[in-house]
């Protein structure tokens, strides 16, 4: 067995409360002379208010463009004079925020990273420029056949909820955010229940817990975030076919997924690995590529939102060829309902899902994102060395019984953009 | 902020970083020697986690397909998965999944680079297949025909389907007449129909040396474990006497201002970019490089940059503006300018306010404190690439591909100190020639 699943990753992190009572945890390491900070606040798009889709994106994007003493330009000199990377996010469920400093330079880091999130000013001329840059970006994409296959699949797959919007909004939506919105939004989501805060590098936990408490002490103690319903995966069964003039259909699938906590989650995440997950040796991969030579990129994951839960997957093929592709894909469903992995598979999987995992910590980062991941999540530093064993714990009966509840008797959602040919829309 | 920068469809790096200084405390201690075949080896320490990057380099890339035949250093880089006598079909790709590894590779205009990224206890065995994979490789048209089309799908995925891809390509078709990096990395669609595979064989023995090669390895390892490695696996293979020469056409000098247009029903947001052939690290005089380096940074490296600052923020006539340099090129390169026009701005408009700010600032000079910036960022790219081992193998293996040496690499941010306001002044004046670049609009259907 490898080192490094022999030795306790979890017990490299500190879990630290600081004065002011915040939740930290921090991993120190003094190897290379930087910090990496991420968090996560509950919230994100699913929060923008009616009709305005794009607002949390906004709000997110505005951070760093002005806060407290200095407008935006004056803002982005500050971070370039010390060389600090700071950014902000939006996606469904969660805004995001990373920082990366040089030791010589936390001082000001944090200085900033507290006026961004406290102090941003949302400048009026600001808000224009982002709202513009934001429109430009929806005008770029509008024909991208990957952002009008999966605008199509969230719409039938959601209807009427949050997730059935794009997290930067339409052309409408976006024109339609105002300051006030942004400032409610902010007000709502940014606060303290629903932080996660992780950071790695070279910091004691003493210096880390004074300067944190600056940045984030002064957020609301509680938000007002409106309570988002749970949705299951509406419209199974429906194709349809966003007209197209290109020569490749790209095609995107989905099914129910497995939620996060779901006691058969791991099971479906080692099912899904082998059916079309991200290696070369996934049933995907091997039929739809390498065998066949239709697509150069197919993949499925899991994908586990707060109120939802999905297996999805994508491909593109050449248009004359995508009835091929299709077909070969839900024959991979069936036989992965009817029969499960194969045990030789299943061991497969085992080694390469448990052996990997080493990979996701290797940079100060990556550890951070991993962090505040797992934190979101519900989950403590604790899995970090329970995860593999949960892996190993995973039987071909499990795995079976799994493959059956995610494929047997399931039809496919699935959206197509371009000109694939025989292929008819259902449902 | 929100991020409109273009997509390119060749690799370059996102940051002109640089991953190791010499006067920093903190650099690595890097070693570089050749084995006995001539194979060229790096090793980069990175103790934190007990997982190695293992890549092998190849001194070739799409620059050095032969005519007519391009696409096919990408496409051989497909094939190299396709196994050997000893380790038949998919042998390599499955150990390195029952291993827990991950893998890929990828091919640029002067390089085509395989990596693992894996346990180090498994370094010796990843050398080893990866040695057998240079000598080794079996092709048969069973395997050949499908992965062609795959290449083919790759295509139209990535540009076919994308105006501004094509555009892109068109762009650098127009600024390169004779040189080959006007011909796209994954080649021309039709010529890629062509690719066979005695193609691809004839052009693996050309190329799949290893005096053309250099192994890099960053990680939990020591120079002495590598070079034990090295030299029971590499080091077997037989020398081929010298590495293959790249001898590509040359460009004629360059005259013409050039617009290439592209109009397309799906274009919704019209944009604009303009690239001018300008020297590369490996061509440039001392310190040039650098200074283009510098100069895009100040010229268009994010939002304090004065594109940005005067094109979107002040005069609204953009809602993104920037500009790179692609440095590490083995011959003359490419300097980037690029912007998206705000609502009713037209391109023309756009292009000329884009000539203003660079008249602008051939005629006030370099702004000290734009200068301090610039370099600050830079240098501190430097620091932050030590941080990711993976990032630092791929910075040594472009610029040891591209005509630099170690030494030029570690020495790399001391260069970029030394710069002065004059030295900046002197690139711009020289090499932002309108003459020398071609600019491409994209716009909605005409």
């Amino acid at each position: 067995m490898a080192e490094s699943l022999k030795s306790s990753r979890a017990d490299t992190v500190q879990h630290i409360t600081t004065p002011g009572g915040l939740k930290v945890w921090l991993v120190e390491n003094y190897a290379v002379p930087l910090i990496a900070l991420n968090f996560a606040l509950v919230g994100g798009a699913a929060q923008d208010p009616a009709g305005k889709a794009g607002a949390a994106t906004m709000l997110a994007g505005l951070l760093d463009e002005g806060a407290g003493p200095y407008d935006a330009e004056a803002f982005h000199k500050e971070l370039d004079t010390y060389a600090i990377e700071m950014s902000f996010g939006a996606d469904h469920d969660h805004f995001s925020g990373r920082m990366r400093s040089l030791k010589k330079h936390i001082r000001p880091a944090f200085d900033l990273l507290r006026l961004a999130l406290n102090e941003a000013r949302l400048d009026a001329d600001t808000i224009e420029r982002v709202r513009s840059q934001l429109l430009a970006g929806i005008k770029r994409d509008a024909h991208d056949p990957h952002e009008l296959a999966s605008a199509a699949w969230r719409e039938l797959a959601f209807p009427g909820h949050p997730y059935s919007q794009a997290t930067h909004g339409t052309l409408d939506s976006v024109a339609a955010v105002t300051r006030e919105d942004l400032l409610a939004l902010h007000r709502q989501c940014f606060t303290r229940d629903g932080l996660h805060i992780a950071v790695v590098g070279a910091i004691d936990a003493q210096t880390l817990s004074a300067e944190l408490d600056q940045v984030f002490g002064s957020l609301p103690e509680r938000g007002h975030r409106l309570s988002i319903p749970a949705i299951e995966l509406h419209n199974l069964g429906t194709r349809k076919i966003i007209d197209l003039d290109i020569p490749q259909a790209t095609i995107q699938f989905g099914l129910p997924g497995i939620a996060r906590h779901d006691p058969d989650h791991v099971a479906g995440f080692v099912v899904n690995h082998i059916f079309g997950g991200g290696s070369f040796s996934a049933r995907l991969f091997k039929e739809v590529r390498e065998k066949r030579g239709l697509a150069y990129s197919i993949h499925s994951g899991l994908a586990t939102y707060e109120h939802t839960a999905l297996l999805m997957g994508s491909t593109s093929t050449k248009n004359e060829r995508a009835l091929e592709s299709l077909s070969v894909i839900e024959d991979e469903i069936a036989k992965m309902a009817a029969e499960g992995p194969t045990e030789d598979e299943l061991i497969q999987a085992k080694k390469y899902l448990t052996g990997s995992y080493a990979l996701r910590f290797d940079t100060s980062s990556k550890i951070a994102s991993q962090l505040v991941h797992l934190s979101t999540e519900g989950f403590t530093p604790a899995y970090l060395d329970e995860r593999n064993a949960l892996i190993e714990a995973v039987t071909l009966d499990d795995a079976r019984r799994v493959a059956r509840r995610l494929f047997a008797d399931k039809k496919l959602l699935v959206t197509i953009a371009g000109k694939p040919e025989n292929v008819a829309e259902q449902g | 902020m929100l991020d409109l920068t273009p997509e390119t469809s060749s690799p370059r790096a996102d940051r002109p970083a640089s991953p190791a200084a010499q006067n920093n405390a903190a650099a690595p201690d890097i070693s570089h020697f050749h084995l006995d075949n001539g194979l060229e080896v790096v090793v980069i320490p990175d103790l934190r986690a007990p997982i190695v990057t293992h890549m092998i380099w190849y001194r070739n890339g799409s620059a050095d397909d032969p005519a007519g035949k391009s696409g096919i250093a990408h496409f051989l880089e497909h094939l190299m998965f396709k196994g050997t006598v000893k380790y038949p079909n998919s042998a390599f790709s499955d150990l390195v999944s029952e291993l827990g590894g991950q893998e890929n590779a990828f091919t640029s205009n002067d390089f085509t680079a395989y990596f693992q990224r894996i346990a180090k206890e498994h370094l010796g065995r990843m050398m080893e297949m990866e040695a057998d994979r240079m000598v080794n490789l079996v092709l048969s048209d069973e395997v050949v025909a499908p992965e062609r089309d795959v290449v083919l799908e790759e295509r139209r995925m990535r540009t076919d389907t994308d105006p501004s891809a094509e555009l892109g390509e068109a762009v650098q078709a127009a600024l390169f007449v004779r040189h080959p990096y006007g011909t796209p990395v994954i080649g021309w669609g039709h010529e890629i129909e062509g690719l066979n595979r005695d193609d691809a064989l004839a052009y693996y023995r050309r190329f799949y040396t290893p005096e053309n090669a250099i192994l890099i390895v960053a990680g939990d390892v020591t120079a002495q474990e590598v070079r034990q490695l090295a030299e029971a696996t590499y080091g077997q293979i037989a020398a081929r006497g010298e590495a293959p020469q790249r001898i590509r056409a040359k460009e004629p000098p360059s005259r013409a201002r050039r617009l290439v247009t592209l109009n397309d029903e799906k274009v919704e947001q019209p944009a604009h970019q303009r690239v001018y052939l300008v020297p590369s690290y490996a061509t440039a005089a001392a310190g040039e490089g650098e200074a283009l380096e510098v100069l895009a940074h100040i010229l268009g490296g994010g939002p304090t940059s004065l594109l940005y600052k005067t094109l979107v923020v002040d005069k609204k006539l953009a809602v993104a503006a920037g500009a790179y340099y692609w440095g590490q090129a083995l011959d003359d390169s490419r300097f980037f300018l690029y912007g998206m026009p705000a609502e009713d701005i037209s391109l023309d408009e756009l292009d000329e306010a884009m000539d203003d700010v660079i008249a602008d600032l051939l005629r006030s000079g370099i702004d000290a404190q734009d200068l301090a910036r610039a370099k600050t960022r830079l240098v501190a790219d430097a620091i932050y690439s030590q941080d990711n081992q993976t990032e630092m193998a791929r910075w040594y293996g472009m610029s040891l591909t591209t005509g630099m040496n170690v030494a030029d690499v570690q020495a790399w941010p001391e260069r970029i100190e030394a710069l002065n306001a004059q030295d900046i002044l002197n690139a711009a004046t020289k090499w932002l020639d309108r003459r020398r670049s071609v600019t491409g609009f994209l716009l909605p259907a005409a």
